[in-house]
């Protein structure tokens, strides 16, 4: 099957499901949207040969980042029964600049020219090779930072008693 | 078409993002807009790998961008809980002090 039409439908999803986080005003919406904006990526992930980044896209986005947002929105709300909305501001400067930004990247990236897809074989497996020995220090203090990372997000938004700050 | 729909997609989603952050006043539509520009930068990376199949890079420097975003969503919403604990809003443009009144 030719992969070119599942390549378009899937950045229909992604630019449609972006257009709408744009123009809603409802947090939750803007939350769910971004569900679909992070499957249509993994999708197109899927198709540009990096399985293994599409699944880990799939359970850290969707598994991981999504729910917290959502908790952060229910635990800065405390409105029931209404939708919760954003205020706008700078609206007409923030989209001339971001329009103007788009316009500027496509015109600096014209010439990179999409090549056949090259499919190489046990690429999951290269990847866990690579991890564990040439990127192995990096690999390393990335966990070290997610680590230092938790536990400070945990200490910073734990509920303290008075007199401790 | 000059240009590879992965690159069209991902300056698209990068100016999305940029636009959530200059116009929303709340916090975590900002961060929506953060996670979004994170995408952008994923999918180049993602495409240019895929450009030269037998290196790896790309796809590793993926995993990295994706595990900080982690990191990042986790101390931003802690951050977002405690101001909204001190100021009891999440409007920006309404929280300007630095220190407690």
């Amino acid at each position: 099957m030719d992969t070119g039409v599942i390549h378009y439908i899937l950045a229909a999803l992604v630019v449609l499901s972006v257009l709408g986080i744009l123009v809603t005003r409802n947090l939750l919406y803007a939350a769910f949207l971004l569900v679909l904006t992070f499957l249509g990526v993994a999708g197109l992930f899927v198709l540009a040969q990096a399985d293994f980044v599409a699944v880990t896209q799939l359970m850290i986005y969707i598994g991981g980042v999504l729910i917290l947002l959502v908790f952060g929105i229910m635990l800065t709300n405390r409105v029931a029964g209404q939708p919760i909305l954003t205020q706008l501001n700078r609206t007409v400067l923030g989209v001339l600049f971001s329009v103007a930004l788009f316009t500027s990247i496509v015109y600096l990236s014209q010439g990179f020219h999409s090549t056949e897809a090259v499919v190489v074989p046990h690429a999951i497996q290269r990847l866990g090779m690579a991890i564990l020995t040439d990127y192995f220090i990096l690999f390393e203090i990335v966990g070290v930072v997610l680590l230092v990372a938790l536990v400070g997000a945990a200490t910073i938004a734990r509920f303290k008693g008075e007199g401790h700050g | 078409m000059g240009n590879s729909i992965y690159l069209l997609l991902s300056a698209f989603v990068f100016s999305a993002g940029v636009a959530l952050v200059l116009t929303r006043q709340n916090v975590i539509a900002v961060l929506i807009g953060v996670e979004l520009v994170f995408n952008a930068a994923n999918i180049n990376f993602v495409y240019f790998n895929a450009l030269y199949p037998e290196r790896l890079d790309g796809q590793f420097f993926t995993l990295v961008v994706i595990t900080i975003a982690a990191a990042e969503t986790a101390l931003a919403l802690a951050i977002i809980l405690k101001l909204y604990r001190t100021y009891h809003t999440t409007n920006l443009d309404e929280i300007s002090n630095l220190v407690e009144e």
